[in-house]
């Protein structure tokens, strides 16, 4: 028997976060809107994806945050528990760090006002563009979302067209509208 | 050419975690958990320094030996590497540890890494912590010292 123990497997990566030695830490947690990969580096949670394949996920983070990216549940542990209280109904709003330093200039400042954006409540990519000092960038804005590095968390699914309709969502729109239901913004 | 690219750690992990248990089970048995996770705390560590991707098994194999002589060498200072762990369909770097059973520690971690892992003598060095020439005369004292070994039985 020549296999690492998963006990000692555990043991290790658990130490690899203990020892502060690690770029980015991620695991992949279930949820109602199906499995999401979750990431946090040293500032806090840099990353959420409804793609859960890791391999993809990890080549990624490792050029934007550093090369020792390891899956390690407990530094996620914070973000899962926020996760599941949201999805249970029993938590409004996210209490954690985010980490944005791989976004810039009006990119960073969009995001910065998303997470603004109260629960149950819905907004247009103009009004955002507003905020953000642009009022002329709804499109812009539409780019941005679809690129969030963080959905859920910053919540890009309260973020509508002037219309009303959904328009579009990186995670698709079934799981836009379930969001917005589970929130009681839309009847379901 | 371009330098292999370096991988994110999990995927370097994952592809060595399990001959680096198996090396570390060979040289020390039941103990090589412990060796395990202090080997790859260290390649975290050194991670960020490295230049490129290539030769990521050699490089893990040198930390890993490196670990067990500094155990050896704090758990018994003048004694021998312990028992090696002997298993069925040996390969070349198994056979070596029962044979070289009994050599001065960095003499057969020498031996065990040039002719039981193919390891070039730079890398020999690295994991003994000691130049170039060192490792060549450590693996050579070595193989004197079983030549007079087996002539006396």
């Amino acid at each position: 028997m020549n296999t690492v123990p998963a006990r000692l497997d555990d043991r290790f990566r658990a130490a690899a976060a203990a020892g502060g030695l690690l770029d980015v830490a991620y695991d992949v947690v279930g949820s109602p809107v199906g499995d999401l990969f979750v990431a946090v580096s040293n500032r806090g949670l840099c990353a959420i994806s409804y793609d859960a394949d890791a391999e993809r996920q990890i080549e990624r983070l490792a050029r934007g945050f550093g090369s020792r990216v390891l899956r390690s549940p407990r530094p996620i542990d914070p973000a899962k528990r926020q996760l599941d209280e949201y999805f249970e109904g029993k938590r409004q709003r996210f209490d954690l760090e985010v980490d944005l330093r791989l976004t810039r200039d009006f990119g960073r400042t969009v995001l910065e006002e998303l997470g603004r954006v109260p629960f149950g409540e819905i907004t247009t990519y103009g009004a955002l563009a507003a905020k953000a000092g642009k009022p002329r960038a709804a499109r812009a804005v539409g780019t941005i979302m679809n690129r969030n590095p963080i959905p859920i968390v910053l919540p890009c699914h309260r973020v509508v067209g002037a219309n009303g309709s959904l328009v579009g969502y990186a995670g698709g729109l079934e799981r836009k509208q379930t969001l917005l239901q589970l929130e009681g913004a839309l009847l379901a | 050419m371009e330098p292999m690219r370096i991988p994110p750690f999990e995927t370097f992990y994952a592809e060595q975690k399990d001959a680096v248990f198996a090396h570390l089970r060979r040289l020390l048995g039941a103990g090589a958990e412990d060796a395990f996770q202090e080997t790859f705390l260290r390649a975290l560590r050194a991670y960020p320094d490295l230049r490129h991707g290539r030769h990521l098994r050699a490089w893990v194999f040198t930390i890993a030996t490196r670990v067990v002589i500094d155990e050896a060498r704090r758990t018994r200072p003048r004694g021998e590497l312990p028992e090696v762990a002997v298993e069925d369909g040996l390969p070349p770097h198994a056979e070596l540890g029962p044979l070289t059973d009994g050599l001065p520690p960095k003499e057969r971690a020498a031996v065990v890494l040039r002719y039981g892992f193919d390891l070039p003598y730079d890398e020999i060095a690295a994991a003994l912590g000691s130049s170039e020439d060192a490792a060549r005369q450590a693996t050579s004292s070595g193989v004197r010292r079983l030549r007079e070994r087996s002539k006396r039985s």
